[in-house]
């Protein structure tokens, strides 16, 4: 089954389990969605559940925030996350903060889900890791979901979760194919990071596209004699320190890997745990692979220079196996 | 400026009504004052919005509601937090950052919410909870209740862009919720003609094709009627309205803003004190012969005695413990 399927099917099997459940967003239903994940829902369940939106990100994720005030599931689709940012207010300051300001008296189950990360020439505006402006805020859960197996479980977790879950896809895997069990009551708990390959000279952190490419990296490598362990977050929040730092102390050695500018990103606070909680079984300081600190140029060659290549990646790991 | 709609002086007011209405505004009012005065003693910290001058809107907007409406509001919402039923001791133990506040202290005059009377909150974003007053009512539509959403905002949310994103899908999903755009005619230190190219608010309503209306919103009665009658459809039609109550702040934006001089005039505020909803309601009611004189009395002293009672709770009450500060963020 595909990833793309795979998020459809979650989004099925959740609607039919719950009659609170409902999305809602730009072209989701009688287009079938921008990106196809919707596809069909809109003829199962109706426009009642399927709510075609106008061009209103602020506005509808408001009304999906007041909804689940008031007990509904609504999924959110973000035609892209890039989009997401003019909802960013009512994603911080409601979404994220109702459970708290009112002492515990509303909580605000929901999902807001969409493709984000690096496209295919998109350029600057269309292609761009967004789980940065997320994950840094209390109150959110945020996932990132790597394999169609991940795209299903995860999916049906944030939907039955009882807080609002940032869930960002990637166009780019929205095609691939991989195992994805069918039975609707299988889920997979936001807070599990997955160890993708076992090594033990290195771990590598990586999720999305780069947990493919360093996947591959790990394999050219394994000829060289150098075993890499690789570790897929897979919900960047809250994040699942036990697994992460147990494979620190395995391996004492660590490279994050990721696709956006390396600013405060992601590496900067897996950098920051792993000394806090792992220092004394580091043979080698964390080394972080990032995307450049530029916004994603349209030329094609330019475009590959942006995001880690291969190359660095095997060159970071090189160099902590070295030191 | 379009002539707002008033009440016909004539018309006989219920004497159980009034006493209703009349207690309300009051105990809004002392609850204000002795709020503005605990502020002064430091027991209230942080921003702190008073809704003196403007208690005929919320009084009278929530006259019109059932108990299992709802209502949801900015950041000057104690009139409409209390208007709704809240227990004065608990908002004012919230005022004071104490464990027995409706929101267990954390947050503050700004954020009120009690979910037992159906009060969605105390948002301090300007615009942002317009949305959120459509996803109410859409919640509603969508489990097949017939509640409405009553949606109080500022003049200064008008010019936001939340609020016209609010208005059309309103509109165009034909929800249960009616606006009611509480124009003192001032955001901060922003008068409204520097604010708004058309100043009329109601007009806004013709463009999303709801209906729309503005209203005295210093006569309690006024906006009773024209409020009732949106509810009415809204709960007949779930069809959303708008309307622009006319009123005026007699006090500073904040309590950051004693004053209130540089952009305002002093003969300007003491002209509208002229107008105070709650000299002309007891006026009013003192001459049709409706209340007593007595029963005024009675009544202002009942809401005294409640709110001393508020201060008294909310100063017995403990600080919220520190296991707190990291509880509530996630629900479990
Ligand atoms: C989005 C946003 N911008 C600015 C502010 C700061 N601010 C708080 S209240 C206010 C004025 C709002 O006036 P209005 O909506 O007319 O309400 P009123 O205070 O008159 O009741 C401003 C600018 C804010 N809270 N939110
Ligand atoms: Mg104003």
């Amino acid at each position: 089954m595909t990833y793309r399927e795979a998020l459809n099917l979650a989004l099925r099997e959740e609607m039919r389990r719950d009659p609170r459940v409902f999305l809602i967003g730009e072209e989701i239903g009688l287009y079938d969605g921008a990106y196809k994940v919707t596809q069909g829902l809109l003829k199962e369940f109706g426009d009642r559940r399927v709510v075609d939106t106008p061009i209103c990100e602020s506005g509808f994720t408001g009304v999906a925030v007041g909804a689940a005030m008031l007990g509904l599931r609504p999924v959110v689709e973000m035609m892209t996350f890039n989009f997401a940012i003019l909802a960013l207010d009512q994603i911080v300051n409601s979404a994220a903060k109702l459970y708290y300001m009112s002492g515990g008296q509303y909580n605000v189950p929901m999902v807001i889900r969409g493709p984000g990360g690096p496209a295919h020439q998109l350029a600057a505006q269309h292609s761009q890791s967004m789980e940065v402006y997320f994950y840094h805020v209390p109150g959110l859960k945020v996932v990132r979901p790597s394999t169609p197996r991940d795209a299903k479980g995860l999916l049906k977790s944030a939907i039955r979760d009882d807080n609002p879950v940032i869930f960002i896809e990637s166009e780019t895997l929205y095609g691939i194919k991989g195992e994805v069990p069918d039975d609707p009551e299988f889920t997979i708990p936001l807070g599990q990071a997955e160890i993708r390959r076992e090594g033990t000279d290195v771990t590598v952190f990586a999720y999305m596209g780069m947990m493919y490419r360093a996947l591959e990296v790990a394999e050219e490598l394994a000829k060289e004699g150098i075993s890499c362990e690789v570790v897929d977050p897979r919900t960047l929040r809250p994040m699942d320190i036990g697994t992460m730092i147990g494979s620190v102390r395995k391996t004492h050695r660590v490279v994050v890997v990721e696709a956006g500018a390396g600013f405060a990103g992601m590496g900067s606070e897996i950098a920051a745990f792993v000394t806090e909680s792992a220092f004394d079984d580091l043979d080698a300081p964390v080394e972080r692979v990032t995307g450049a600190n530029a916004p994603m140029p349209y030329a094609k060659n330019l475009e590959q220079a942006k995001t880690p290549s291969k190359e660095k990646i095997m060159a970071a790991i090189r160099r902590v196996c070295n030191a | 400026m379009a002539q707002a709609r008033t009440i016909a002086p004539a018309a006989k007011v219920d004497a159980e009504l009034a006493r209703r209405l009349l207690s309300q505004m009051l105990l809004i009012r002392r609850f204000e004052e002795r709020a503005a005065e605990m502020y002064a003693l430091g027991k209230i910290g942080g921003f702190l919005h008073l809704y003196i001058g403007e208690e005929a809107v919320g009084v009278g907007a929530t006259s019109t509601l059932r108990p299992d409406d709802y209502a949801i509001s900015a950041y000057r919402e104690h009139g409409h937090c209390l208007a709704k039923g809240a227990d004065p001791r608990r908002m004012m133990a919230e005022l004071f950052g104490r464990r027995d506040g409706l929101s267990k202290g954390k947050g503050g005059s700004m954020h009120l919410f009690d979910k037992s009377k159906n009060f969605l909150g105390g948002h301090a974003i300007v615009g942002a909870h317009l949305p959120l007053a459509a996803g109410a009512a859409f919640a509603i539509k969508y489990q097949g209740g017939d509640q409405v959403v009553l949606c109080y905002f500022g003049d200064g949310a008008v010019p936001q862009g939340e609020f016209h994103e609010a208005m059309n899908l309103a509109a165009l999903w034909k929800l249960p919720v009616v606006y009611v755009c509480e124009n003192n005619r001032y955001a901060m230190g922003t008068a409204i003609h520097r604010a708004l190219a058309q100043t009329e608010i109601w007009r806004y309503a013709e463009m999303y094709g709801m209906a729309g209306d503005a209203v005295d919103g210093m006569d309690v009665l006024a906006v009773r009627e024209v409020v009732g009658r949106a509810v009415e459809r809204c709960r007949r039609e779930q069809a959303p309205t708008l309307i622009e109550a006319r009123t005026y702040r007699f006090r500073g934006h904040s309590m950051r803003d004693p004053s209130a001089a540089v952009y305002r005039t002093k003969e300007e505020v003491e002209r509208e004190k002229e107008r105070d909803p709650i000299r002309l309601f007891r006026a009013r009611c003192l001459k049709d012969g409706t209340l007593t004189e007595a029963e005024v009395r009675t009544i202002e002293k009942e809401m005294n005695d409640l709110v001393d009672e508020a201060v008294t709770f909310a100063d017995a009450s403990p600080e919220p413990p520190l296991e707190w500060l990291t509880e509530d963020v996630y629900k479990e």
